[in-house]
């Protein structure tokens, strides 16, 4: 077991200094591609906030922007301020960015989760099934599904089910994370629910069919394995094989896919919180690009990848448990 | 072993063939086994001998009947006189038939060894194992380790505990001994013989003549999925003259000991068989009556040959 925990420590050690040095670039690109837009974040500012604006709050901010120095020390000046904690202020919302991305994760984060726990179930389940009856009429049926699934748009299909299930059936709500007119504190957990149901189920269309269709490759490999042909020679019936053989080599591979899909969940995260007006970071996303809101978007650019990085090491964590070639070797 | 002892298998002219989408829509059928008979008696040790891709694999998964989807079988099992019915080889298989495969890679890589042997059976019978893994030399702590972990010698001690945690009558061992140094090949051989005098049968999958002809009572000489010839083991350290059939014959050549002379030609595809004879197009002695019948299996001098003229 103390093994076990030195090699985990020694994958997250590994795996942060990469994620920095990742961050790093991140940050760098995300800031030149901004500097060399058109968009100016003084003038958006001050765009933003009419008139009002005094002469200490315009210096305040040309500050932050460091506006009169050389680009690569502009960069320099802003990352030490991000380093600092203070990712500068929304010119939308004129808030403290820090507190937006916060507040939107959580909302994100929900809507995440549910997606992600779906497309896992689901995926894993029935990626168990298609293998489970390979080439036969489930699994045929089972595979055309997620095909279609997967080539569809995110965006697109969200526009269909609002269509059909809010339009047309009135079963879900159009939009929004809670009813309209609600007041914060009384929203109940029930109506957070379903209000999430929709672009959740979206959401998960993305990643579901990858997962099913990996699992149903994997499982495949191992029923047609030598050790599972053996297991049959021993007198074990299909069901303990599924379950001694089958489960053992798919689950977690099924699992690190899932990990390492964060990237996806997040990038279709913007479309369906677009189409269903679902105000989390996805939205604020596509709010911040159009509306020019310069320190919204870099600061969701850091965090995005700074969510897919956890996702990514929770992953590599996983195989490090997991696999005991990776686990025994070392130690 | 005396004729007495019971017989445990019985297999009268057995065909396998598969189904296969060739080029295109056409179906192809591959004859892998092609009318074999062969019988196991209790004590005995039968070596299925021949070169690789004559369909020797293809006979333990029959006899165990875990035969791929795609696979028709024709003729007749028998265990111990009664028909083999998948009913019947799914109660008997892990039980009363064991195989032993070939390699490593028949554990799961994922599962411990201990737990693995244990197989799925209930109650589990995790003190009985752990005898035998001590009887056949097996250090304590070898249930801990994960297949990668052992050696080969190891990994070859554990596929056989499983057939003697099961205390099988009727064990199939399928090429147990490629890639094992020559003392760890004959130690292995050795078990087989031991638990046939414990009065099991064993049915020895090889490739190594030599070998099997040193622990075996009769040598079953496969080809192009067929027995051609089924003689005492002894015949084979006797000599070429001792032998009743060509392949027999040249197979015996091509030992190192005996000349090393290679047969020439190579073995029929599966899915193009010859008409009559299947040896008949590597053979010297080969008539017209040979390409256009399929011979008969004869009994010559105690063994049992498939040849018009083999004596
Ligand atoms: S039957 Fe004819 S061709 Fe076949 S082995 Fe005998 S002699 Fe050769």
């Amino acid at each position: 077991m103390k093994g076990t925990v030195g090699r985990l420590a020694r994958i997250v050690a590994a795996y942060s200094i990469k994620m920095v040095l990742l961050l790093l670039a991140v940050s760098a690109v995300a800031f030149v591609l901004v500097t060399a837009s058109p968009v100016d974040p003084v003038q958006q500012y001050v765009l933003h906030m009419g008139t009002a604006v005094s002469s200490e709050q315009r210096e305040e901010i040309e500050d932050y922007w460091g506006v009169d120095e050389p680009p690569a020390e502009r960069y320099l000046h802003w990352l030490s301020r991000v380093l600092h904690g203070d990712l500068g202020e929304s010119s939308l919302y004129r808030r403290p960015v820090a507190d937006i991305i916060g507040e939107r994760f959580l909302n994100s984060l929900a809507l995440m989760a549910a997606a992600w726990t779906l497309s896992s179930l689901l995926g894993f389940g029935l990626g168990c099934l298609m293998g489970r009856y390979r080439g036969r009429w489930p699994d045929r049926l089972l595979k055309s599904l997620c095909y279609i699934l997967s080539s569809v748009p995110a965006f697109w299909l969200g526009l269909v089910l609002l269509l059909v299930f809010s339009v047309w059936l009135g079963w879900f709500p159009i939009g929004f994370s809670s009813p309209i007119g609600a007041l914060r504190g009384e929203v109940t957990l029930g109506q957070r629910l379903y209000h999430l149901a929709l672009p959740a189920l979206t959401l998960s269309a993305l990643s579901f069919s990858n997962i099913a269709l990996h699992t149903r490759q994997k499982l495949i490999e191992v029923l047609e394995s030598d050790y599972v042909l053996f297991a049959r020679a021993r007198g074990e019936g299909e069901w303990a094989i599924l379950r001694r053989h089958g489960l053992r080599g798919v689950l977690f591979p099924a699992l690190s896919l899932a990990f390492a899909s964060f990237s996806e969940l997040f990038g279709g995260s913007v479309l369906a919180e677009t189409v269903f007006s679902y105000p989390g970071l996805g939205s604020a996303v596509a709010e911040a690009g159009l509306g020019g809101d310069v320190p919204l978007l870099l600061g969701i650019t850091l965090f995005s990848a700074l969510f897919v990085c956890v996702g990514n090491l929770i992953a590599n964590l996983l195989y490090g448990v997991v696999d005991p070639k990776i686990r025994e070797v070392q130690e | 072993m005396g004729q007495a002892a019971e017989a445990l298998l019985e297999i009268r002219n057995l065909s396998v063939s598969f189904h296969r989408y060739g080029n295109g829509f056409a179906q192809e059928e591959l004859k892998a086994i092609s009318d074999l008979s062969l019988t196991v008696r209790r004590g005995e040790v039968v070596a299925v001998a021949g070169a690789s891709g004559s369909g020797k694999s293809v006979l333990a998964s029959a006899v165990l009947g875990i035969l791929p989807g795609n696979a028709a079988v024709e003729g007749q099992l028998l265990y111990r006189g009664e028909a083999l019915t998948p009913g019947r080889q799914r109660a008997l298989r892990g039980r009363e038939i064991a195989l032993v495969p070939q390699s490593v890679s028949f554990l799961d890589p994922l599962m411990r060894v201990g737990v693995q042997a244990d197989g799925s059976r209930r109650p589990r019978q995790t003190e009985r194992r752990r005898q035998i893994f001590r009887r056949l030399g097996l250090p304590e702590e070898t249930e801990k380790l994960y297949p990668f972990q052992l050696s080969g010698g190891m990994a070859r001690r554990v596929l056989v505990s499983t057939a003697l945690l099961a205390d099988a009558q009727l064990i199939i061992a399928d090429e147990p001994t490629p890639g094992m140094g020559l003392g760890q090949a004959l130690e292995a051989l050795r078990m087989f013989r031991e638990m046939a005098d414990e009065g099991r049968g064993v049915v020895l999958i090889t490739h190594d003549i030599d070998l099997a002809v040193e622990f075996a009572d009769r040598v079953a000489v496969f080809y192009a999925g067929t027995t051609v010839e089924t003689a005492p083991a002894a015949d084979f350290q006797r000599g070429e003259d001792a032998l009743r059939h060509p392949y027999s014959k040249a197979l015996w050549r091509a030992l190192p000991q005996n000349g090393f002379q290679p047969v020439a030609g190579h073995q029929p595809y599966a899915g193009s068989l010859p008409v009559g004879c299947l040896f008949a197009p590597r053979c010297p002695c080969r008539t017209e009556e040979c390409e256009r019948k399929t011979p008969p299996v004869r009994q010559v001098r105690g063994g049992e040959v498939r040849c018009f003229y083999g004596a």
